[in-house]
């Protein structure tokens, strides 16, 4: 874009980017779900479950308990169970951040026939993240009730992992919406999830983060996926301290830059 | 006069540094069929989608329905009814809910919605298919239904941009058909084509537009009278020989063109000029005398055809 000093800037205001309606892109969310694809809504609630019973309860038998940092010992279903909660929001999340809103950008242009109403950018992109966050919610409280029933919620506070599964999948989703709204193949879609593997592989999801040399656990720490798997399991084993709130303050901020940076793009795509 | 429902002065688009749409001047009154017709990169869907207030103009001056699009977007928006020229159905849904869901965006109350999409839903032509799925539905049933969605908040002006494009001429005739009934009941229709029949069936008044400039402006009848003959003597000769046929035919009549498969000779009286073809001792292998069209006065104004 080039901007002459000759010509007027034709600045828009709020009011052209939010018609205060993402609601009616939620409820048009929850009826295409309905009405075509809620099979694949569901089979992502087994996706962790199935990690849980072969990994948690399978491997587990070899591993034996995990010690914490605090000195005591949980056992090792206990302690993968709360990463699998983080790793299945985010995946949600960024599933339908990235896959979902790339196929409805580039194939069905279904942005197109919602920005052609009075519909703006802003309700676009909140309609869509709420949606993804209410089907997180749904998996969130699905796997902590099969947590509950398998006895690996170890603390009242296991009940605060919903709203924490919440944020963290806000977080990852408005990121990942800035991000597609850069992709123009699939080939580029595929960079998605090379950065994704080894984020769920390596963020302390199945053994303490102590087994890293200290460099390479700044690293992992800088991650979003470690703040949200420190969150989550410390809720769950009911270890909290201060550092919960620097988790959470990482997602606050993820969550602002992501949104902002999602306007922004919206913007430049559908009102040029 | 009515205040128009759309002003546009010295309307310009640049994307970098490429002019889309070149300092354009037209309005249009209420109740008006305006067309905008041209080849393809005319500049025809960005002059659509600033009036749809989705592109900022980078200069000039537009009004729709008394609002700057600039400052008033979704003002505007509610108050537009917008065919894309591909359509963008939504295939998740069925077709009775991709008319209430999109009323949804316009903040109408969903009892309001569900009315309206039964009457549109007869309007269109598509009440046995409601609860059918859009990739179920032939080319001219999406087409409709993308119409009778853009009718769902009732449009002060309904935009149409390429309606009938990849239809089979059955299917145009029955859109031609609602669209002509939306013009008897007042709606403004703005559309653009590169159809000259369309041009000639649906508008009152058209611009012809090219490399984002407008050329002519009438209605399609006086752009025939103002840039045509009545009548145009098609003639084949082989692709070599048309262009020394036509030096032959020079003094004939007072314009030849000579296209790569084709020579036109424009004349009052067709079949005369055709007689005296054949008095030269030329013998076409094939002719056809037919009525000028705004194909005739596209090629007149800008010396190209409109579909190339």
């Amino acid at each position: 874009m080039s901007a002459t000093t000759t010509e007027p800037a034709h600045k828009a205001t709020i009011s052209s980017l939010y018609a205060r309606n993402a609601r009616s892109v939620v409820a048009r969310g929850l009826k295409a779900t309905k009405s075509t694809n809620w099979v694949i809504v569901l089979s992502g609630f087994f996706e962790p479950v199935f990690f849980l019973l072969a990994m948690g309860l399978g491997l587990g038998t070899f591993i034996g308990d995990v010690e914490l940092p605090n000195g005591t010992s949980v056992s090792y279903a206990a302690f993968i169970a709360p990463a699998l909660l983080a790793v299945s929001a985010m995946n949600g999340a960024v599933y339908d951040s990235t896959w979902n809103v790339f196929f409805k950008m580039h194939f069905g242009k279904l942005y197109d026939g919602m920005l052609a109403t009075s519909l703006g950018p802003l309700d676009v992109a909140f309609g869509e993240i709420t949606y993804a966050l209410l089907r997180g919610g749904v998996y969130a409280i699905g796997f902590l009730t099969v947590m509950q029933v398998m006895g690996l919620n170890l603390a009242w506070t296991a009940a605060l992992a919903i709203p924490a599964v919440l944020l963290v999948a806000f977080g990852f989703a408005s990121v990942g919406m800035a991000v597609t709204s850069y992709m123009k193949t699939f080939q580029q879609m595929d960079w998605i999830n090379f950065v994704m593997l080894p984020m769920f592989l390596f963020s302390a999801t199945f053994y303490p983060i102590t087994v890293y040399p200290g460099w390479i656990q700044g690293l992992i720490k800088a991650l979003p996926l470690w703040h949200a798997v420190e969150l989550v399991r410390g809720l769950t084993l009911g270890v909290l301290d201060g550092s919960m709130l620097t988790h959470v303050a990482y997602f606050v901020v993820m969550i602002g830059l992501g949104l902002a940076f999602t306007t922004v793009r919206l913007r430049a795509l559908f009102l040029d | 006069m009515t205040a128009p429902v759309i002003a546009a002065h010295g309307l310009t688009k640049r994307f970098g540094d490429f002019t889309a749409v070149d300092g354009i001047d037209f309005e249009v009154p209420p109740g008006e069929s305006f067309g905008l017709l041209g080849p393809n990169g005319a500049g025809k869907s960005t002059t659509m989608r600033m009036i749809g207030a989705v592109s900022q103009r980078t200069a000039g001056d537009l009004t729709v329905l008394g609002l700057d699009p600039d400052s008033h977007g979704p003002e505007i928006r509610s108050l537009l009814g917008v065919v894309p020229q591909e359509d963008n159905l939504d295939t998740e849904l069925r077709v009775r809910d991709n008319l209430i869901v999109y009323g949804r965006y316009f903040g109408i109350p969903r009892s309001v919605c569900a009315t309206r999409a039964d009457e549109l839903l007869g309007f269109a032509q598509l009440e046995e298919k409601r609860n059918a799925k859009v990739d179920d539905l032939s080319g001219g049933m999406k087409r409709r239904l993308t119409i009778a969605r853009a009718l769902i908040n009732e449009p002060r002006i309904l935009m149409l941009d390429e309606p009938t494009t990849g239809l089979d001429p059955q299917a145009r005739h029955v859109l031609w058909d609602r669209l002509f009934r939306l013009k008897e009941r007042g709606t403004t229709l703005v559309l653009t084509t590169h159809y000259m029949d369309e041009a000639e069936q649906l508008c009152d008044r058209l611009v012809v537009v090219d490399k984002g400039r407008i050329m002519a402006e009438g209605s399609p009848s006086a752009l025939i009278r103002q840039y045509s003959t009545r009548e145009v003597v098609e003639l084949r000769f082989g692709s070599e020989r048309n262009a020394e046929a036509a030096t032959r035919m020079a003094g004939l009549v007072e314009r030849i063109e000579v296209l790569p498969d084709r020579v036109l000779l424009y004349a009052e009286d067709g079949e005369a000029v055709l007689e005296r073809v054949t008095d030269l001792g030329l013998h076409p292998t094939t002719s056809l005398v037919r009525r000028s069209s705004l194909e005739d006065v596209f090629l007149r104004l800008t010396g190209r055809s409109l579909i190339e």
